[in-house]
């Protein structure tokens, strides 16, 4: 029925250096006294963190820390897991929430819209009018050109993350959580999403979630370490600007160190 | 391949059949050989038709009429969250009562004609089609809501535009059930009161000892149900195409 699943385009040749920020200036976002707390179990408490204005934070540590729930309180979204009833205070600066794009572990396209109504589920969800001229610059600069009438069953793994990732930023919001979206793509097209998304998100303040040291090196200006329990933040500041390459000396310098540190 | 073996199994028992006919000498009105069920239905053709259009049409109308309110219960239910507590106790008691036993009394209230028979049909097949559909809205992937949820969705544009195309696929498996079961629920009613129908016509058949009469009714209702049932699924995959993808 449907053709077999294509081979992973190179994105190379695509021109996502040109990416018009139309955004206002992104705001610092300042968490305190952060709480989560599911019966007896301190997920974490009195927690503190601050993402500078415009730069992509990392959040870095294991599975069950208490990452993603970090990252959905700050997005205003539920704690509840399966039956455990979870306390929960965070106190955010300036919290809007209508500032903020979420993108997740899977790409959560809709299987019976096209590549192009996936991208405007937004402006369909909120009944607005759609900016379909927007869309399709944006579906040309991650390489989908073509793939505007096809439905998600047809594309590979990767090219369903870049339709999410365009329908992240078809929101236009200067704060974008991400929570490890690219821990189901394979090493290849790992790396070269990373680039690409951070050559689109640039100047937006981003909280992006990983659990891939390298990732979190290549792509983000501090990279937050959480660990423990009841957990704590670590900060680390990197120079230089990302996405880093992976060529790049100190790159593999400091994931020898941090790897070092984590183990 | 399945129509190859679908037609050999037939053909194998109606040989079968009519073997036995042959060899144990059994009278017409015991057990006709599928010969003469086969000549009675060609030459009682007007007779079957004539009654065959008010049986479909029953089943049609019950079929349309238990999608149209099962679906608007599963709906409300799923909608009005306080609602589904209120909701719940009558599909529940729709479904546990026998339809047989009260068959006749929606022959009382509705009369001998149509309307008992496609209230026959209605309250069989409601259950399956609002049980499944509901079952469907109440299982949206989190994921996917608390996206819509960034996205600053209001609950009725989530309910249009993610809940219920997402419970589509479970939908359509409450109406294949419905489907199949629906010629049922009609001839039930017939059964019961009627002046008309396959049903009634069988149960003359039966009463008059015409055998050969009744099963080559019998066979127009399984030859309606069957191609009722591939219809409705064919419909339902062309309709609902994305039913087979997992996300």
């Amino acid at each position: 029925m449907f053709p077999k699943r294509p081979l992973e385009p190179e994105l190379a040749s695509t021109s996502v250096g040109k990416v018009q920020m139309t955004l206002s200036t992104a705001p610092a976002i300042s968490i305190q006294n952060a709480h989560l707390r599911y019966g007896e179990q301190v997920l974490f408490d009195d927690l503190t963190c601050h993402l500078p204005a415009g730069k992509t934070t990392c959040l870095l540590g294991p599975s069950g820390v208490g990452k993603s729930s970090l990252l959905r309180l700050i997005a205003g979204l539920g704690v509840t897991s399966g039956n455990r009833t979870a306390k929960e205070k965070i106190q955010i600066d300036q919290h809007d929430p209508s500032l903020i794009a979420y993108m997740a572990q899977t790409d959560l396209l809709m299987p019976w819209l096209s590549v192009l109504d996936n991208v405007l589920l937004g402006y369909r969800l909120r009944k607005e009018s759609s900016p379909e001229t927007r869309a399709h610059e944006l579906l040309n600069q991650v390489g989908l050109g073509n793939a505007i009438k096809k439905y998600p069953a047809q594309l590979s793994g990767g090219m369903r993350q870049r339709v999410a990732l365009v329908r992240t930023l078809m929101e236009e919001r200067p704060v974008v959580l991400m929570d490890e979206p690219f821990s189901a793509l394979d090493t290849i097209t790992r790396l070269k999403l990373q680039k690409l998304a951070a050559e689109l998100l640039a100047n937006r303040t981003v909280l992006l979630i990983t659990h891939d040291p390298l990732e979190a090196l290549r792509l983000g200006h501090q990279i937050l370490i959480m660990s423990g329990q009841p957990a704590k933040l670590e900060k680390l500041e990197l120079s230089g600007t990302p996405p880093r390459s992976l060529t790049d000396e100190k790159l593999l310098r400091w994931q020898g160190e941090l790897m070092e540190r984590l183990t | 391949m399945i129509y190859t073996r679908g037609i050999i199994v037939t053909l194998s028992l109606l040989l079968i059949w009519q073997l036995l006919v042959g060899i144990l000498q059994l009278p017409i009105f015991i057990l006709p050989g599928p010969l003469l069920v086969l000549k009675t239905l060609i030459l009682q053709a007007p007779l079957i038709a004539s009654q065959a259009w008010i049986t479909i049409l029953e089943t049609l109308l019950g079929l349309f009429l238990a999608t149209l309110f099962g679906c608007t219960l599963a709906l409300t239910m799923a909608f009005f969250q306080p609602l589904r507590l209120w909701l719940l106790p009558i599909l529940i008691i729709s479904q546990a009562l026998p339809t047989f036993a009260i068959a006749p009394l929606l022959v009382i209230w509705f009369g001998y004609g149509m309307a008992s028979k496609i209230a026959t049909t209605l309250l069989m097949l409601f259950f399956p089609i609002a049980s499944s559909f509901f079952d469907g809205l109440k299982r949206t992937e989190h994921a996917w809501l608390d996206l819509a949820q960034t996205m600053n969705a209001s609950r009725w544009n989530i309910l249009w535009q993610i809940r219920v195309p997402a419970a589509l696929p479970s939908l359509a498996s409450g109406l294949r059930v419905a489907t199949a079961a629906a010629p049922i629920g009609a001839i039930i009613g017939e059964w019961v009161g009627s002046s008309s129908g396959l049903g009634f016509l069988m149960l003359n058949a039966n009463a008059r000892m015409e055998i050969d009469l009744m099963f080559a009714v019998l066979l127009v209702i399984v030859v309606f149900g069957i191609s009722l049932y591939f219809s409705v699924d064919k419909l339902l995959r062309r309709v609902i195409w994305w039913q087979a993808e997992k996300n």
